[in-house]
């Protein structure tokens, strides 16, 4: 996307996260002791800024949806920080109680993935709307109408809808009901947890544009979760990949595809089918499964599966560092066969 | 041949989709307003001959005194074991006392114990269980094993063990199928919870920052409202068939008072049994009438409340 570039020279950063971990206790035993932890996202740090699309890519159970609602604390953080910058105020999120956080809930939103299971059977659409506008202000039946109402037809959906219940409409009808939820509130900023990967690809594609027109028109910045890459390509500014809770390479969109440096990277693209034929496929599979996040692999997460790995990837964790390519240096990588490279070079 | 010319009998759906059609065709049909729920219930027949009969014993016992002019508890040794006639509709007992009025009387008691315990138990089990299920942590695991040691218990034992130290009274019966009536309702509430909570809707009703028992009670607790309600019918039923069982033992309500448990407690005798239907059968009917047609109304209410059924 030629857009792409300006739209998010780097300042304005909206959300920072800081060595974030989310672990969850697995219980054994009569006395329901802790005996391990399930390290779902496990040190992430990234800089979300303002008016972007940021992709978050990943097999399944690499903890991409575990971060998107870490994000906005639904699920909390059991370390690190995530700090919120608005124009008004800025705080860590982690550090908040439930109380706290509300003044914070009406700028960070989300959009989940099963259009079946996002409304509530036993509410018409209005029910199901209508508490989040009461609690943050509007008072009165007829405003709610109201807002409601102009928030369907910003989904390009008829305003009598409101009136019906979610099993009268269509896989695509609820997700666009799903985003003109998230939307109530005027968030700044959304996270699409895999938004349009229920959807059928004629209906996907009318989603995304309906998302990016939301995005000019109301100066949003997306959270992408995916493990579609064709999806990423579409829509991102950068893409994060991550693989058992932690970020292995950060980059522009445009960059994944053609300078991507990191070989879980590697390996993932090369997995999916290309209709074009001048892309050289050198195709790199995949063995095996993704390790238990209960206890990841020593070193770097991805050693077991590597085609490259070294004796050193086995017991030192890379870190994500910057990497320059042709002149632009916002490629980050956790790799250390691209360190050997870097200092050989 | 088409479809539609396959003969089959036709049901009142079919007409009903034919009068939806006109009417679609006339360009009349307006979207269904005012309850989803009632529209629904009423549609459902078996539910509607449960509510008429239910409503009918009910209204029959609270208006006692104006169906009958005998007293249930007064004695009339001169007309012991009277077979039905004019005068007495169901004849009289082995002290003289009118059946059909003690029937009628009977169930103002009965029904009492049986919803009151019913309704009293679901709704604790109701609370307890939808905000246990929903927050989880120590209150959870508190009501969990409070529950399970109630259960663990032979529903009999636990009744007679409480008759014996509470006493035998109209209110510790209720009490005590309450004590051990809410446990049920409470697990069925707690079990929906677990699984509910982790929809996506409630998830996103979540990062709004809504209050615990708004997302709990009135967004969940909905789609939870189908197996609780047939809980609830069937534990009335359960409840009133208890009363009697108890009554029966003369363990139950005390004796003096009339309940449909207490006129059965006479059929214990052999002869009664044999020769004086009219002391047991038209009450043990009732007890039958009555807890079908709430196990009707509970099946009516399930259909109901399911929101993904049509109506
Ligand atoms: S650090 Fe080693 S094991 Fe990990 S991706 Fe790089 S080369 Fe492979």
């Amino acid at each position: 996307m030629a857009s792409a570039a300006e739209a998010h020279e780097p300042g304005d950063v909206i959300l920072s996260l800081k060595g974030v971990k989310a672990h969850f206790p697995v219980k054994a035993g009569v006395l329901r002791r802790t005996v391990a932890q399930v390290k779902a996202v496990d040190g992430v740090d990234l800089d979300i800024y303002r008016g972007e699309v940021l992709g978050l890519v990943g097999e399944s159970g690499c903890g991409k949806t575990t971060l998107g609602k870490t994000i906005l604390q639904l699920v909390r953080a059991t370390a690190g920080e995530i700090t919120y910058v608005g124009a008004e105020a800025s705080a860590d999120l982690t550090k908040l109680s439930d109380k706290e956080l509300y003044a914070y809930r009406k700028r960070l939103q989300i959009v989940f993935q099963d259009p079946h299971s996002s409304l509530n059977p036993a509410f018409t659409i209005f029910g199901s709307l209508e508490d989040p506008l009461t609690k943050y202000g509007v008072k009165t039946r007829e405003e709610r109408r109201k807002i409601i109402g102009d928030l369907l037809e910003a989904v390009n959906m008829r305003r009598e809808y409101m009136d019906r219940y979610p099993h009268e409409f269509s896989g695509g009808q609820r997700q666009r009901i799903g985003i003109a939820r998230a939307l109530s509130v005027n968030p700044e900023l959304i996270v699409c947890d895999e938004a349009v990967s229920a959807l059928d690809v004629s209906i996907r594609a009318q989603v995304l544009e309906l998302l990016m027109r939301l995005k000019r028109e109301r100066n949003l910045t997306y959270v992408f979760i995916t493990h579609d890459l064709s999806v990423t390509e579409f829509i991102c500014d950068r893409v994060a990949v991550m693989y058992l809770g932690k970020i292995v390479e950060l980059c522009r969109s445009e960059d994944l595809f053609e300078r991507k440096l990191h070989p879980y990277t590697q390996a993932l693209l090369s997995a999916i089918p290309v209709a074009d034929l001048d892309r050289k496929s050198n195709r790199v599979v995949l063995e095996g499964d993704v390790p238990s996040p209960v206890n990841p692999p020593s070193g770097c997460p991805f050693h077991p599966r590597c085609r490259f790995r070294q004796d050193i990837c086995k017991s030192t964790v890379p870190t994500l560092k910057r990497y320059s390519i042709d002149g632009r240096d916002d490629h980050y990588a956790a790799c250390h066969l691209i360190d050997a490279q870097e200092a050989a070079a | 041949m088409a479809l539609a010319d396959i003969p089959r009998r036709r049901n009142r759906f079919d007409r009903r989709f034919d009068r939806i059609r006109e009417l679609e065709e006339a360009g009349r049909l307006k979207h269904p307003t005012g309850s989803r729920l009632l529209r629904k219930f009423i549609s459902n027949r078996l539910a509607v001959v449960g509510l008429v009969v239910f409503s009918v014993i009910i209204l029959a016992s609270i208006f006692a005194p104006l169906l009958t002019p005998w007293d249930p508890t007064k004695i009339n040794l001169r007309a012991m074991l009277q077979p039905p006639s004019w005068e007495h509709w169901l004849g009289t007992d082995k002290t003289g006392r009118d059946v059909f009025a003690r029937v009628l009387y009977g169930g103002r008691i009965s029904i009492l114990v049986g919803l009151g315990s019913a309704v009293v138990s679901a709704i604790i089990g109701v609370i307890v269980g939808c905000y246990a299920g929903y927050v989880g942590g120590w209150f959870d695991a508190i009501c969990m094993r409070i529950s399970e040691i109630i259960m663990a218990f032979p529903e009999l034992i636990l009744v007679l063990m409480l008759v014996s130290i509470l006493g035998q009274s109209l209110s510790n019966i209720m009490i005590i199928f309450i004590v051990g009536g809410w446990c049920g309702i409470y697990r069925l509430a707690r079990a929906s919870m677990l699984s509910l909570r982790e929809e996506e809707y409630v998830q996103a009703l979540r990062s709004f920052g809504l209050s615990v028992p708004l997302i709990c009670f009135k967004h969940i607790l909905p789609n939870a409202l189908g197996p609780i309600m047939v809980n609830i019918t069937l534990s009335t039923a359960a409840f009133i068939l208890a009363e009697a069982g108890l009554s029966f033992l003369g363990l139950g309500v005390p004796m003096n008072i009339a309940t449909w448990g207490n006129i059965l407690n006479v059929a214990q005798d052999l002869g009664v049994l044999q020769n004086n239907w009219w002391i047991w059968l038209p009450v043990g009917t009732t007890i039958s009438l009555f807890v079908l047609s709430v196990n009707f109304i509970g099946d009516g209410l399930r259909d109901a409340t399911d929101p993904t059924q049509q109506g």
